[in-house]
């Protein structure tokens, strides 16, 4: 019966029906059990489609950005994915989703599938889920899926390492944080856009960032710089000229796809690592804080029960050996 | 499991009065809940594509210039053609006392008039979901 739902559900996200792939993307974004059998259903190592991430500072022009450049793709008959990432509030747990304000232009167009997500207290910019709710669109065969981050923090840090192109976006008046921006961040985007190019300050924004991006030591990663106005829409032409040709560039389809598959077992890896590792220190000790307990009353040390934790995997090793030689 | 009551507010139509749906979509986030805002300005078929691809239990819509009676059940029409009629439909703004029943009619569990409370908004979404 549940794995006649599975099928059913996914088959929905493949045969691109919105509703269900709705569903879908809500299920995995709550941690729904059937989640990751639907996952498993939709996977598909060598799918193609491309994500692009695209981060700055709130304000910057992401969301308008990300407006121009559904249109650009849907006029080269692409079907368009959105994932637009809000902070939720640490205090009450809900958000204010407003990115879809400034991609009105693409509302009511069927070849565009726009879905808004708080992060739910996940640190870097994006929700936890993420990664999985892009496998859900590749599976509905939307190519490419922009991904908008909520700007703070260590977000460039984090859409680098999902996304396979990220633009980094920044503002005239920012020559200051440009000058200060921790050492690495300008070196993850693949291009840096220089949005508001119809402000005053683009020439002053454009010299500090060619300035830091002189001290890169190796110059073959030195990001393009690409200025232009998400508002008028001028050089947004150059913009998707650079898209392009970073994806035929160094990031071939093949190399995206190992990478992509590499980032999710690792991060599936360290999840389930946790988890088992907090079950078994929690049946071990009664709970984490017994645990903490038993370590400060000197009759253990957290290196023991690291100890204890690696053993307990060798022999779960075994376990599965001999009932296979059985 | 971690789930959220999804709301999204809309405003249909050409009416640019903001205010009141805003601080509906500011109390319901300040309430736990993850609110879609669209914007002004929206046709009916857009409010009820991002209310499906959002997937959200509630939409909330807010009108002040008049036009309620015929963009309300047109939402509503929509929502159930593209098979959102489990979703959960109310709204707000300036709305005569006799308009109401035939926007209940079209749907429309609650409908809140200016002075309206936020937490009787609040109240009404959380005693829906339980009986949802
Ligand atoms: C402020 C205001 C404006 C501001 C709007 C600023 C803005 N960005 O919102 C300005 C000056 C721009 C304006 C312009 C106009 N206005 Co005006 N405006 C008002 C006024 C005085 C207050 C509205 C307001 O902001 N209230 C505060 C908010 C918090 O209350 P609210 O919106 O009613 O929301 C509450 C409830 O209704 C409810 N609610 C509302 N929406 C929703 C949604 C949901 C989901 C829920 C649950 C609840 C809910 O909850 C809220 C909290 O209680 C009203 C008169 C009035 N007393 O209502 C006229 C009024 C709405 N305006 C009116 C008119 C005619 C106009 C103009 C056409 C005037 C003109 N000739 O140019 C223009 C049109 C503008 C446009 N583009 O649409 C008329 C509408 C007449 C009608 N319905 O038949 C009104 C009723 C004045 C009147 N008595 O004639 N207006
Ligand atoms: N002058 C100017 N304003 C812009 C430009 N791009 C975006 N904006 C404005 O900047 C504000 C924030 O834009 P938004 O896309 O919401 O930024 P986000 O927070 O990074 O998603 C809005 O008022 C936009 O209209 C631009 O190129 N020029
Ligand atoms: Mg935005």
């Amino acid at each position: 019966m549940l794995s006649s739902e599975v099928e059913d559900l996914a088959g929905k996200v493949r045969s691109k029906d919105q509703r269900g792939m709705a569903r879908v993307l809500s299920m995995v974004e709550n941690g729904h059990p059937l989640a990751p059998p639907i996952l498993h259903s939709l996977y598909n190592p060598e799918r193609s489609g491309l994500t692009i991430g695209i981060t700055g500072y709130p304000g910057a022009g992401k969301s308008t950005l990300t407006n121009r450049l559904i249109a650009y793709y849907r006029k080269h008959g692409c079907k368009v994915g959105v994932i637009a990432v809000d902070p939720s509030s640490p205090f009450s747990g809900g958000a204010l989703l407003g990115d879809r304000l400034r991609m009105q232009d693409h509302a009511s167009d069927p070849g565009v599938f726009i879905r808004s997500m708080g992060n739910r207290g996940h640190l870097g910019g994006l929700s936890g889920t993420t990664r999985d709710a892009l496998e859900v669109f590749a599976a509905a065969s939307y190519d490419p899926v922009l991904v908008e981050t909520m700007g703070v923090g260590q977000a460039e840090v984090e859409i680098a390492s999902l996304a396979d192109i990220t633009l980094l976006v920044l503002v005239p008046g920012l020559g200051d944080e440009v000058q200060t921006m921790k050492a690495g961040i300008m070196e993850i985007g693949n291009i840096i856009v220089l949005n508001k190019a119809d402000r005053p300050g683009i020439e002053q924004l454009e010299m500090f960032v060619n300035a830091s991006l002189d001290l890169i030591p190796d110059q073959t990663l030195r990001p393009t710089v690409i200025s232009c106005s998400a508002l008028s829409g001028e050089g947004i032409e150059k913009l998707t000229d650079a898209i392009a040709n970073c994806v035929s560039f160094g990031t071939g389809r093949r190399v995206i796809a190992r990478r992509r598959t590499k980032l999710i077992l690792r991060s599936i890896i360290r999840e389930k690592g946790k988890e088992l590792a907090r079950k078994h220190v929690s049946d071990r000790y009664g709970s984490i804080e017994e645990a903490i307990e038993s370590i400060l009353e000197g009759k253990t040390t957290p290196y023991e029960i690291g100890e204890m934790l690696s053993g307990f995997l060798e022999n779960k090793r075994e376990n599965e050996n001999e009932c296979k030689r059985d | 499991m971690d789930r959220k009551i999804r709301v999204l507010i809309g405003k249909p139509g050409l009416d640019g009065h903001d205010r009141g749906a805003k601080y509906i979509a500011r109390a319901l986030r300040d309430a736990g809940m993850e609110v879609i805002y669209t914007g002004i300005r929206q046709t009916p078929e857009a409010i009820v594509n991002a209310a499906i691809q959002e997937d959200v239990d509630f939409v909330g819509l807010s009108l002040l210039s008049g036009a309620h009676n015929h963009l309300f059940p047109e939402v509503a029409r929509l929502l159930n053609e593209k098979g959102g009629s489990d979703i959960i439909l109310f709204g707000g703004g300036v709305i005569p006392e006799e308009d109401i029943p035939g926007l209940k009619k079209a749907g429309f569990k609650a409908i809140f008039t200016p002075g309206a409370s936020s937490s009787e908004v609040v109240d009404f979404i959380e005693q829906e979901i339980q009986t949802h």
